[in-house]
């Protein structure tokens, strides 16, 4: 059974190939049939080889062939299972599936309806392929891959220029990411050998000592990639503006799967960062600092897929620091549960702008709660689960990753306080968006209600948003068994009772605004603060005036070509040797004859040696 | 040969000046004819040394190269008095400044 | 003999070309297609009794018989100049490169010559001719005859079908190009006369030169005049000006075998020449040859962002690719150079597929200028999906050829100096700035709703399927090619090795 593990990336790949090939002539229930069709037969082989893996309880190592070998740089085309991989795959393809099959009802009025599951379906494969790789250099290749697929997905619409802008952005910003985590690979190859992970690992382990330079080096270049692709401090700008790609898209790649490859990353490489406490310290930082910030800044947007947005990057914060602090299984555990529940939300919120003529604007929605129920119970859950009540599956993981991270020495308890503030904002920001679209009075009315092809992932994944938690996660052969916790019930109870407290919170502002909070928001400070969290903290116009546009400056003043001035002016000399020597040229024959007279006077004088 | 011999050094200052006298109009007068009689002059300036050199050495070489000189002073000015005609024709002036169509 | 006929098919088939245009002005283009793939056909079938074994006997650069084939002729014995072809890996490798991207540059240019269609086609084959004789020819004469054979019809190529500042473009082309060549000659006969006054014998003959090194400072005088006519060609920074200008107005066919194969001759002569012929004075140059080729890589890169015309664009983005390979001889280290192979084969596949599609826009919309283009992917979906697959090669996405090229240069340049390495990795973002603003500009944005395009037909998809797949393969199994070319870059790495100490990273590394 393991065998079949190949299949799993070969159902999207072929799907999409065929698609490429035919794109509009096929019709669209049979491009619906093969786009959703094949990510599905990916997650029954998935679970077929995932049964057949807890049976073994080996990981599974399978080489197809050789990629390219030069010397001893002899990289693979290898899968790699074990639990993580599987967990990884499992969200994949099911999660995946649900999403194909949610869009074949969403982008059904689009033209270009076999283009877009070409697109989508490579980018399971690309996906897979990340998640499968056992070595780096094939996990690049994935990564890349989706990077490319999330560009052209986010661009779909192309005829927008803007969402051209935005596609760019996604790609060139993970693309610096990328480039240091191909420096990564560079110095891990060069000083190890190998880019297999497993024995990468273990050279690595009896090379160099804990706290060594050189893994420290090599993990904050990881990291450099892993912040890219997971939307953290500093290369997280592109996130929000991909929410230009289609809302499904969203919540595939943008929310469940492609985000989170950074802390994929990570928890693969977790040997190496074991061996660089300051780069795991750093990885813990910039979660939090990444959670905090993009909270405030999830208050007081009004797009709600923007909203969202600001959300993920928060939530993978919380993975971050997860993996900072060495909970593995927890950032993992939350990597899952995220992936249901905010797969939940986008596909939601999809299902809300599918039904509100592409209404984007929090403010201009209300009262959904008895036009569209399907929508409104699928947030309700959704946001349950991002806010971290009790006994949603989002309590459980984030829970774990705050009481780890209380146990950490040292900076512990500083992480956790810091954690605690992320959650009380999730749950403000995550109610308030509940409150303001599906309470209050009526502002838009929907055209439509979802059709069963939307209500019914909808409604799986409401059911996994709220079981999830339970799920027991094949991961104790993966990570270094974590020492027993005995949190004091008073921590515990301040993680349980934050939540609760923000959604209070969020009822008194928001829905019966019994807390007036208008004055605190239009005093001067307050107006400002709003509009710095608005706009992300600055950091698009931060990068537009330090990046962006001295590059553009640049390529158009150098666009002439200034090297051509050492050729033009050889040129020029050439030219004016020619302009004065054919002064000489006169055409007169008494100049010529003395000229000649004087040329051989000077001459004969040379000879006799008189000059 | 008894009887007076001129010194071939005088001969030579003759030949000298008059080669000067010959590059001198040619490299001043602008006439054709003037230009082509310049010639003259200095082809038979070389002549003379020519025949004196012969005499000196005792050797009929220096005749040969006379009669070498004759004929091709006789060429030249065949040639060179055809110029005369068609520049005539073409400039309505024998001066050889408007003729300067090589200009650069 | 199979070398001389390879040359001498070609040579042949411009002539019938040629004379082909008096009968139907439409029958030299099937002439020239014919008469390479009839090459190309009869090279295969003579290396296909080449075994994998044959190949894999790494050659002994002083021996000629270690070579695959091996063709002499005395031509002028009085000064040692002989008919001298050979062939390993390395050529093997570019002589395919060569015949396939001709049979690319025929089909690219099919119905965009009008005027004197038997003579456009006669100087491409008669390139083509020149391009295989350069990869081919090991004595020194020889070789600078084929390096000016294959220039004089790419000149009038350029200047008789190019587009409106022809005259300037071939004429900067030819300048460079032969001035530099001028300098290799002259380090040739310096080269030969220095042999002849140890030894006592003439030979232009490339197993006779390095059987006796010459040393000293004049050495390395002689290397920079090998090196600048190649880095010209190449082109590297800062001598790549011609190359844009020539690019943008030499025909489509012109600008694929400018792009794809001419330039490869450059690449082609620093790993056969320059650095056997010199080893010592290459190790001593490589600090500034490796940021020459750095500097190319971002400066190709930063100017390509600044155009507006669909083919300088292209042409600087060559620039940009090329200094990779620049790189990669220079590291001193085998994965850099078998990437720079890599990149030679790669590069020439996905920049002779963008040139041809910039020909193609240019023969639908008259126009190469991207300003005035938007949207024509709604109008072309086939034509927009096959520039956003070379796109992307360009910006060397996994899984395709330019990719494995970048990727094995930066990993084996990262272990010899980490910093260039890590300079030189910027260049992966800048390609990705200026690839996908070139298909935002030409191929996304707001259509025109009134044009009306034929998208891309048969011959067209079938040209790019040809390529699409070379570089999928390229990218997913390279290891034929990296076989091919491994023994070759093994002697170099010996001939070299005595040379070099073993490569440790400095400054960096414990």
């Amino acid at each position: 059974m393991l065998k079949l593990l190949p299949l799993i990336p070969l159902f999207p790949l072929v799907s999409s190939v065929l698609l490429m090939v035919t794109t509009g002539k096929m019709p669209k229930r049979l491009v619906a049939i093969l786009g959703a069709g094949s990510v599905g037969l990916s997650a029954l082989t998935t679970l077929l080889v995932g049964l057949a893996f807890m049976e073994s309880g080996q990981p599974h190592h399978q080489v197809l062939w050789t990629w390219m070998q030069v010397g001893t740089f002899s990289p693979d085309i290898a899968f790699y299972l074990d639990g993580l991989t599987l967990v990884m795959m499992s969200v994949i393809t099911g999660v995946g599936f649900l999403i194909h099959l949610f869009s074949t009802e969403f982008m059904e009025e689009d033209v270009s309806y076999s283009r877009y599951f070409a697109y989508l379906n490579m980018f399971v494969f690309a996906m897979l392929i990340l998640v499968m790789a056992d070595n780096l250099l094939l996990l690049y290749l994935g990564w890349e891959g989706v990077g490319v697929c999330s560009y052209l997905l986010v661009g779909f619409w192309y005829q927008n220029p803007d969402n051209g802008l935005a596609a760019r952005k996604a790609f060139v910003v993970t693309r610096v990411g990328d480039t240091a985590m191909a420096l990564g690979l560079f110095l891990l190859f060069t000083e190890l050998g190998t880019l297999d992970i497993q024995p990468m690992a273990a050279a690595a382990n009896s090379q160099w000592q804990v706290g060594d330079t050189l893994p420290v080096l090599a993990c904050l270049l990881l990291l450099g990639g892993a912040v890219g692709k997971s939307a953290q401090l500093p290369l997280h700008t592109w996130l929000p503006d991909a929410m230009a790609g289609p809302t499904p898209v969203s919540a595939l790649i943008h929310a469940a799967t492609m985000v989170t490859a950074g802390v994929y990353l990570i928890a693969r490489t977790h040997e190496l960062f074991l061996l660089a406490p300051p780069a795991m310290l750093a990885v813990a930082l910039v979660g939090l600092i990444t959670s905090l910030m993009a909270a405030f800044t999830a208050l007081v947007q009004h797009d709600i897929k923007r909203i969202l947005a600001y959300s993920t990057i928060s939530q993978i914060g919380y993975m971050f620091l997860a993996l900072g602090v060495g909970a593995w299984t927890a950032g993992i555990f939350h990597l899952m549960t995220h992936a249901f529940f905010k797969a939940l939300l986008f596909l939601g919120a999809g299902a809300v702008i599918h039904c509100l003529h592409h209404e984007h604007n929090i403010f201009k929605m209300g009262g959904l709660r008895t036009r569209l129920p399907v929508a409104f119970w699928s947030f309700l859950i959704g946001s349950a689960a991002l806010a971290a009540l009790p006994f949603t599956s989002g309590f459980f993981s984030k829970d774990m990753i705050l009481l780890q991270a209380y146990e950490l020495p040292g900076a512990g308890p500083w992480l956790w306080a810091g954690g605690l503030l992320g959650a009380l904002l999730t749950a403000i920001y995550s109610f308030r968006l509940v409150f303001v679209v599906f309470f209050g009075e009526a502002k838009t009315e929907p055209d439509r209600q979802p059709g069963l092809r939307m209500a019914v992932p909808l409604t799986l994944l409401c059911v996994l948003a709220i079981i999830g938690g339970w799920f027991a996660l094949p991961l104790a052969d993966v990570f270094p068994v974590a020492g027993e916790h005995h949190p004091s019930h008073l921590i515990e109870g301040i993680s349980i009772a934050i939540p609760l407290i923000g959604l209070v919170l969020a009822y008194l502002i928001f829905l019966s605004g019994q807390l007036k909070i208008d004055g605190l928001v239009n005093s001067s400070l307050g107006r400002t603060l709003k509009k710095f969290w608005f706009s992300g903290w600055a950091m698009d116009l931060l990068y537009d005036r330090l990046l962006v546009r001295p590059y553009k400056g640049l390529a158009y003043m150098l666009r002439g070509e200034w090297v051509d001035v050492i050729y033009n002016s050889i040129v020029k000399v050439c030219q004016m040797l020619f302009v004065g020597l054919s002064h000489t040229q006169t055409g007169r024959l008494r100049w010529y004859a003395t000229s000649m007279v004087f040329g051989v006077i000077v001459v004969i004088a040379l000879l006799l040696g008189v000059i | 040969m008894d009887g007076v011999s001129i010194p071939l050094d005088h001969v030579l200052l003759l030949s000298a000046l008059l080669f000067i006298c010959g590059l001198l109009g040619l490299m001043m007068r602008r006439n054709v004819i003037f230009i082509l009689i310049s010639l003259e002059v200095m082809l038979n300036s070389s002549a003379v040394a020519f025949v004196a050199a012969g005499a000196r050495w005792g050797q009929a070489d220096g005749q040969v190269i006379f009669m070498l000189i004759l004929a091709v002073a006789a060429a030249e000015v065949a040639v060179g008095l055809g110029l005369v005609i068609q520049i005539q024709r073409r400039f309505k002036s024998l001066d050889m400044d408007d003729a300067d169509r090589l200009r650069g | 003999m199979v070398l001389v006929n390879l040359i001498l098919i070609l040579l042949a088939g411009g002539v019938i070309a040629w004379l082909a245009e008096r009968q139907h002005p439409l029958l030299p283009r099937w002439i020239a297609l014919f008469t390479i793939l009839f090459d190309l056909g009869y090279f295969l079938v003579y290396m296909s009794d080449l075994s994998w074994s044959q190949i894999a006997i790494v050659p002994n650069p002083s021996d000629a018989a270690t070579w695959l084939f091996h063709y002499k002729a005395e031509w002028i014995p009085r000064f040692g100049i002989s008919f001298e072809l050979a062939m390993d890996g390395l050529s093997l490798l570019m002589v395919l490169l060569t015949l396939v991207l001709g049979a690319v540059a025929v089909s690219s240019s099919w119905t965009d010559i009008k005027q004197r269609t038997g003579f456009f086609e006669a100087n491409l084959l008669w390139t083509l001719a020149g391009v295989l004789g350069v990869f081919l020819a090991l004595d020194l004469f020889l070789f600078f005859l084929f390096w000016e054979v294959m220039l004089v019809p790419m000149y009038l190529m350029i200047a008789i079908w190019g587009h409106e500042g022809r005259g300037y473009a071939s004429m900067k082309f030819f300048i460079f190009t032969q001035v530099s060549g001028l300098m290799m000659l002259l380090a040739i006969l310096a080269l030969v006369m220095l042999n002849h006054s140890s030894t006592g014998v003439y030979s232009f003959s490339y197993f006779d030169l390095l059987d006796h090194k010459v040393g000293g400072d004049i050495a390395y005088y002689l290397m920079l005049g090998f090196f600048v006519a190649f880095l010209v060609k190449l082109p590297g920074f800062p001598f790549h000006t011609w190359l844009p200008d020539a690019h943008t107005q030499a025909p489509t066919a012109g600008s694929v075998i400018l792009a794809g194969i001419l330039l490869k001759t450059g690449a082609y002569g620093l790993i056969r020449f320059v650095v056997p012929l010199f080893p010592n004075e290459a190790l001593a140059f490589s600090p500034i040859a490796m940021g020459l080729g750095v500097a190319g890589i971002i400066y190709g890169a930063v100017l390509a962002l600044g155009q507006d015309d669909f083919k300088r664009l292209v042409a600087y983005s060559s620039v940009s690719h090329m200094g990779f390979v620049l790189l990669g001889v220079f590291a001193w280290n085998a994965l850099a150079l078998q990437g720079a192979v890599m990149q030679m084969i790669a590069h020439g596949f996905s920049t002779a597929a963008l040139f041809m599609i910039a020909g193609s826009l240019q023969e639908r919309m008259h126009t190469r200028d991207m300003s005035k283009m938007s949207g024509l992917w709604q109008n072309m979906p086939r034509m927009g999906a096959v520039a956003m697959f070379f796109a992307l090669a360009s910006l060397g996405l996994p899984g395709l050829g330019n990719f494995v090229a970048e990727f094995l240069v930066l990993v084996g340049l990262f272990a010899v100096a980490p910093w260039v390495a890590a300079v030189a990795a910027l260049g992966l973002i800048v390609a990705a700035i200026y690839s996908l603003m070139m298909m935002q500009r030409a191929f996304q944005g707001k259509p025109d709703e009134g044009r009306r395009f034929p998208d891309y037909g048969f011959r067209e998809m079938l040209t790019m399927t040809v390529m699409i797949v070379g570089l999928i393969w390229l990218g997913l199994y390279p290891q034929p090619v990296l076989d091919t070319a491994q023994p070759v870059l093994d002697s170099l790495m010996q001939m070299v090795g005595s040379v070099t100490e073993p490569t440790k990273v400095a400054g960096l590394m414990p």
